[in-house]
C-alpha cells in the first residue's frame, strides 16, 4: 500500500498539522512528520483538512438508468466532490427492494474504487407503498443495508410507516422519510406562493411536507424507533423537528444544498433546471433551514444528487424530470451559505457533512476523526478558490446543475479513500481502484 | 414595443394603448369590401397548438391571413400526453422551415416562455393560451371590447368572476386591466382563488351580489363542472346559484354595464342563457374583436422587428 | 426653405391649379396621407370650398399597412384611414408633404385601390425633393427643392408643429 505525508493542512480549519496517511489509515498527526521512505509528499498549505464526506442521499441510476448515471460516473463525481462514501439511493430499475440488488450496487462501487457505496433498501417493494420489502435480508446481505427509503415516494400509509419504523429496530436501521402528502401534491410543480399563482404553475404546499413530517415524528415516538427526514425545505419542517427533539424523540433531519441557497423566484424563468422535489422554497424557507442547520435541528447536508439526461431537461416545464445533481458543488455551496455567513465553523461541517450522516447511516469506517488509527478518508479544500461552474465540467453523465454560470467559492484539491487518492491536484486520479 | 407576447404583464401601459389603437384601424379594415391588406405578405406565420382549440386558432389564422402572410396550422395534440415529439423538436422543426412568427397554445404553463427563451425558434412568439397561466390576447380582445363600450378604461371598475385558480383569461385580464388604470375585482368561492392572490393588483371578494353594483363590466368564466368532483364546489347548481349570471343579477348592472365571457359557455352554469342571448352581453362582439386585436399584435410584433436595422427612405 | 406666407401661396395655387385640371369639383375626392399630409389636405380642401361655395371635407388615407419597407424599421403607430365618399369613378388627389423616393404613393396607391376603383388618382405635394426611386411624379408641387441625400427636408405644419415651415437640415452645406 502506498503511503502520503500530507504538510501543514489546516485540521477542520483549525490547528496545522501535517498527516501521515499509511495502509488505510492515518498513522499520524503532527508538525514536522518524519516521512517513511517512499512517502509521496502532498503540500496542503492553505487547504483545509476535513474528514472524507459522507452522502445519505445520493441517485447513482444503475441499474437502470445508465443514460443518466452509473455507479462509476457518480462515485467520480462524489470523490471530485470530496465524498469518500455516498448512500445510493433505491429508486432504480428494477428497485433495490431485494437483497440481489443492494448487493450489485454495492460491489459495483467497491470494484470502481472511487468512493464507498453504501446501498438504501426500499422500505416498500417496488415503491409501491403497499407491502414491506424484504428490509431483514437487505440488512443482513454483504451490503448492510440499514438506511430504508421509498425516496422520490412518501410512505404515505400510517399504517406501513409505523410497521416499517418498529421493523427496522431489528437490525438498528432507520427509515428515511421523503415527506410529501401525495393528495395535497396532485401534480404540483413549483412551491405553492405567490409565484405559483402568478405563473399558473399547480403548487407544492409546505403543509404537505409539514403533515408528514408530523405525523412521522409522532410514530416514531410512540413506536420508539428512529427517524430520518428527508431534504426538508420549509420554516415549518424544521420548527417541527426542533420541537420533536426537545421531546427527546429520536428524530434525524437532512437538508440539501440547493434548498440553502437557491429560492422559487427562480422558477419564473420557467427553465426546468430549477424543477426539484421538494420544490425550491421561499427566502424565509431558505433562512429558517440555515438557522436549523447551524443550531443543529437538522443533523446533515445531503446532496439529493439527482442526474438527468438532457432531454428530460430540455422541455416545458410540466414535462421536465425533478432534479439536480450536486455531488461536485455541495461542499462549494456549504462554504457559501454557512461558513462564509459565519453560520458554521469548518469542524461543525465535518459534523454535518461527514461524522453526523456516517453515524445515521450506520457506517462505523467513515465520518471519522482525523486522529491517529483512524481510517483514512481525508478531503483536502481550498476554501479560497472561486470558480464560475460549467454544467461539461462534471464527472457525472448528466449536466442538470442548477448554478450554470455562478461564481462558488472552494475547490476540492484532495479526496483521499482509504489512504489512497482518488483525486489529487483537483482532477480525479485515473483507474484509482487496487 | 415588446419582442415576444408572452405575458400580458409585460405590456406598458403604452404598448397596450399602442395594439388596441391599431386594433380599431385593423376593426375598420373588417368592415371594407376587400378585407386583406398586403402587410405581412411573404411571411410565415405558425399556428402551434398542442391543445384543441379551433376558435383561437381561427381567430389567429383569419388574422394572419388578413395582413397575407402564410399560415401554417400544426397540430400537435396527442403528442403531449404520450412522448411523442416534445416542444423543442417541433420548434426546431418550424424553424427549418422558416417562422417569422409561432402562435402557441399549449397545456403547459410556460411553454411559450421556453419557446421564446431557450434558443429553439428565432420567430416572434405569441402566447396563444398557456396551461394555467396566460391568454394575452384574449385579455386585448377584452379590453378591447370593454373600451368600445365604455371609452377609457381609467378608474373603470371591472369584475371578473369564477374559476381565477384555474383560468388563464383571469390572470392575463388583472394583469392587463390594472395597467391600463381598471379597478380590478375578481369574485370566486375561496377554493378557486389561487393562493396568493391578495398579492395581486385587485381586489377580491367571495360574493358576487356585493360586487355588482358600481361595475361597468362583469366578466363570467368558464367553470367546467368536473370542478366539483375535486371539492372546489359542493355541485353545479350552488355553484350557479351563488356564483352564475342570471337575469335576477343582470337586472342591478348599472345601465351601461355590459357583460361578457371568453367563451366557449356553459349555459346555466355561469351564466344563464337569457343572460347570453341578451343585448348586455357583448360576447359575439368579444369573437368579431379577437381578430382584429390579433391582426394589430401580428402587425406591430412583425413589422417591428429590430434585427433588420437598415435604413431605408 | 419655406416661410408661413410661402406656404399658403404655394397650398393657393395648388388648389386652383386641381380645380383647374378638374373642372367639375363635384367628381373630385381629397385624400390626405398621414400625418401632415392630411393637415395639407385639409387646408385645400377649405380654399375649394372658399371657391367654389360649397363644403368640400378631404379625407385621410394612412398607407403603413401598404409600404415595403415594414420589416426595415421599428413598428409604426397606423394613422386614420377615413374617405369622406365613395372613390369610384371619381378622381382622387392625393396630398402629401414632400415626395422623396416615391414609396408613400406607391403604397397610397395600393391602399387607394383597396378602397374602390376611381377613374383617376392624382399627386399634390408641398415639395419635391427629387431622388426617385420608383417611376411617379407629382402633377402638383408647391416648391421644387434640389437637395443631397445626405440632408433631411423637415415639413412642418401649425396644426401639428405650431408653426408653418420647410427646412432642410444637415447635408455638407
Amino acid at each position: 500500500m502506498s503511503t502520503y505525508v500530507i504538510r501543514r493542512a489546516s485540521v477542520l480549519g483549525e490547528q496545522v498539522a501535517d498527516l501521515l496517511l499509511e495502509d488505510g489509515r492515518i498513522t499520524a498527526v503532527g508538525t514536522d512528520l518524519d516521512a517513511p521512505e517512499g512517502a509521496t509528499e502532498v503540500d496542503a498549505e492553505g487547504l483545509v483538512a476535513l474528514p472524507g464526506l459522507v452522502d445519505l442521499h445520493t441517485h447513482l441510476r444503475e441499474p437502470g438508468r445508465e443514460d443518466a448515471e452509473t455507479v462509476l460516473s457518480g462515485t467520480r463525481a462524489a470523490a471530485r466532490g470530496g465524498f469518500t462514501c455516498v448512500h445510493a439511493m433505491a429508486n432504480t430499475e428494477p428497485v433495490a427492494d431485494t437483497a440481489g440488488v443492494v448487493e450489485q450496487v454495492w460491489r459495483l462501487g467497491r470494484e470502481h474504487g472511487y468512493c464507498d457505496v453504501q446501498p438504501v433498501g426500499a422500505v416498500t417493494v417496488g415503491l409501491a407503498g403497499e407491502r414491506l420489502a424484504e428490509l431483514g435480508a437487505m440488512a443482513d446481505s454483504a451490503a448492510r443495508v440499514r438506511v430504508f427509503s421509498d425516496d422520490g415516494k412518501c410512505v404515505w400509509d400510517p399504517v406501513l410507516m409505523r410497521r416499517a419504523l418498529e421493523y427496522v429496530k431489528a437490525f438498528d436501521g432507520v427509515v428515511a422519510q421523503h415527506a410529501q402528502e401525495p393528495r395535497l401534491t396532485v401534480d404540483a410543480q413549483m412551491n405553492e406562493g405567490p409565484l405559483s399563482g402568478e405563473l399558473g404553475l399547480a403548487g407544492w404546499p409546505a403543509v404537505a411536507e409539514e403533515a408528514i413530517v408530523a405525523r412521522d415524528v409522532l410514530l416514531a415516538e410512540h413506536v420508539g424507533s428512529r427517524l430520518h427526514v428527508c431534504h426538508l425545505s420549509t420554516r415549518g419542517s424544521v420548527e417541527l423537528v426542533r420541537w420533536a427533539k426537545s421531546r427527546g424523540i429520536d428524530v434525524t433531519a437532512e437538508v440539501t444544498p440547493h434548498h440553502l441557497l437557491l429560492t422559487d423566484d427562480l422558477v419564473r424563468s420557467y427553465d426546468p433546471i430549477f424543477k426539484v422535489n421538494p420544490p425550491l422554497r421561499s427566502a424565509d424557507d431558505v433562512a429558517a433551514v440555515r438557522e436549523g442547520l447551524a443550531d443543529g435541528t437538522i443533523d446533515i447536508v445531503a446532496t439529493d444528487h439527482a442526474p438527468h439526461p438532457m432531454e428530460d431537461k430540455d422541455c416545458e416545464w410540466g414535462a421536465a424530470a425533478f432534479g439536480m445533481i450536486g455531488l461536485e458543488t455541495a461542499l462549494s455551496i456549504v462554504q457559501q451559505t454557512m461558513v462564509d455567513t459565519g453560520a458554521l465553523t469548518w469542524a461543525r461541517v465535518a459534523e454535518v457533512l461527514s461524522a453526523n450522516p456516517a453515524r445515521i447511516g450506520r457506517v462505523a469506517e467513515h465520518g471519522r476523526p482525523l486522529a491517529a488509527g483512524e481510517p483514512a478518508h481525508v478531503v483536502l479544500y481550498d476554501p479560497a478558490a472561486r470558480r464560475v461552474v460549467e454544467p461539461r465540467d462534471t464527472a457525472s453523465l448528466s449536466r442538470n446543475t442548477p448554478y450554470a454560470g455562478r461564481e462558488l467559492p472552494g475547490r476540492v484539491v484532495a479526496t483521499f479513500l482509504h489512504g489512497r487518492p482518488t483525486v489529487l491536484g483537483g482532477t480525479l486520479v485515473e483507474e484509482a481502484h487496487a | 414595443m415588446i419582442k415576444h407576447l408572452l405575458s400580458a404583464g409585460d405590456l406598458s401601459r403604452e404598448d397596450a394603448t399602442q395594439i388596441l389603437d391599431t386594433a380599431e384601424e385593423m376593426l375598420s379594415i373588417a368592415k371594407r369590401p376587400i378585407k386583406k391588406l398586403p402587410t405581412l405578405r411573404g411571411l410565415t406565420v405558425v399556428n402551434l397548438f398542442f391543445e384543441d382549440s379551433t376558435r383561437t386558432r381561427i381567430s389567429f389564422e383569419a388574422a394572419a391571413k388578413r395582413l397575407s402572410a402564410d399560415v401554417i396550422n400544426f397540430s400537435a395534440k396527442g403528442s403531449s400526453a404520450s412522448k411523442g415529439e416534445g416542444l423543442k423538436d417541433t420548434a426546431l422543426t418550424l424553424e427549418a422551415m422558416g417562422a417569422d412568427a409561432v402562435v402557441v397554445r399549449h397545456h403547459a404553463s410556460g411553454a411559450p416562455h421556453r419557446l421564446a427563451e431557450a434558443g429553439w425558434t428565432r420567430g416572434v412568439v405569441v402566447n396563444a393560451g398557456d396551461g394555467t397561466h396566460e391568454h394575452p390576447t384574449q385579455a386585448l380582445l377584452d379590453a378591447f371590447t370593454m373600451r368600445r363600450h365604455l371609452g377609457d378604461l381609467d378608474g373603470r371598475r371591472i369584475t371578473i368572476v369564477g374559476d381565477v385558480l384555474h383560468s388563464r383569461v383571469a390572470r392575463s385580464n388583472a394583469l392587463l386591466l390594472h395597467t391600463l388604470g381598471a379597478k380590478v375585482t375578481l369574485v370566486a368561492p375561496p377554493t378557486l382563488l389561487p393562493v396568493g392572490v391578495e398579492q395581486w393588483p385587485v381586489d377580491t371578494s367571495y360574493d358576487l351580489d356585493a360586487s355588482l353594483e358600481g361595475a361597468d363590466a362583469v366578466m363570467m368564466l368558464r367553470v367546467q363542472r368536473e370542478r366539483m368532483n375535486a371539492s372546489f364546489f359542493p355541485s353545479a347548481r350552488e355553484y350557479s346559484r351563488r356564483y352564475g349570471m342570471d337575469a335576477a343579477r343582470m337586472g342591478r348592472l348599472a345601465d351601461h354595464a355590459v357583460v361578457m365571457h371568453p367563451g366557449p359557455m356553459n349555459r346555466g352554469m355561469e351564466i344563464s342563457a337569457d343572460v347570453a342571448d341578451s343585448d348586455r352581453s357583448v360576447i359575439v362582439e368579444q369573437v368579431t374583436n379577437g381578430v382584429a386585436v390579433r391582426m394589430a399584435v401580428l402587425y406591430l410584433l412583425l413589422s417591428g422587428r429590430q434585427d433588420h436595422t437598415e435604413e431605408s427612405a | 426653405m419655406l416661410d408661413e406666407r410661402d406656404i399658403a401661396r404655394a397650398l393657393t395655387r395648388i388648389t386652383h391649379e386641381i380645380l383647374e385640371r378638374n373642372r367639375d369639383s363635384e367628381g373630385v375626392v381629397i385624400l390626405g396621407i398621414p400625418t401632415r399630409g392630411v393637415h395639407l389636405a385639409r387646408r385645400i380642401a377649405a380654399r375649394m370650398s372658399e371657391v367654389e361655395g360649397r363644403t368640400i371635407t378631404a379625407g385621410s388615407l394612412d398607407v403603413t399597412m401598404f409600404r415595403d419597407d415594414l420589416r426595415l424599421k421599428p413598428a409604426r403607430a397606423i394613422g386614420r384611414t377615413e374617405v369622406p365618399e365613395d372613390v369610384d369613378g371619381k378622381v382622387v388627389v392625393l396630398v402629401d408633404d414632400v415626395l422623396f423616393s416615391g414609396r408613400t404613393i406607391r403604397a397610397a396607391l395600393d391602399a387607394v385601390s383597396e378602397l374602390g376603383r376611381p377613374k383617376a388618382v392624382q399627386l399634390a405635394v408641398l415639395v419635391d425633393r427629387g431622388h426617385r426611386e420608383l417611376p411617379i411624379r407629382a402633377d402638383f408641387v408647391g416648391k421644387n427643392l434640389p437637395t443631397s441625400l445626405a440632408e433631411k427636408v423637415k415639413v412642418r405644419v401649425a396644426e401639428h408643429d405650431d408653426a408653418d415651415h420647410v427646412t432642410i437640415e444637415g447635408g455638407a452645406a
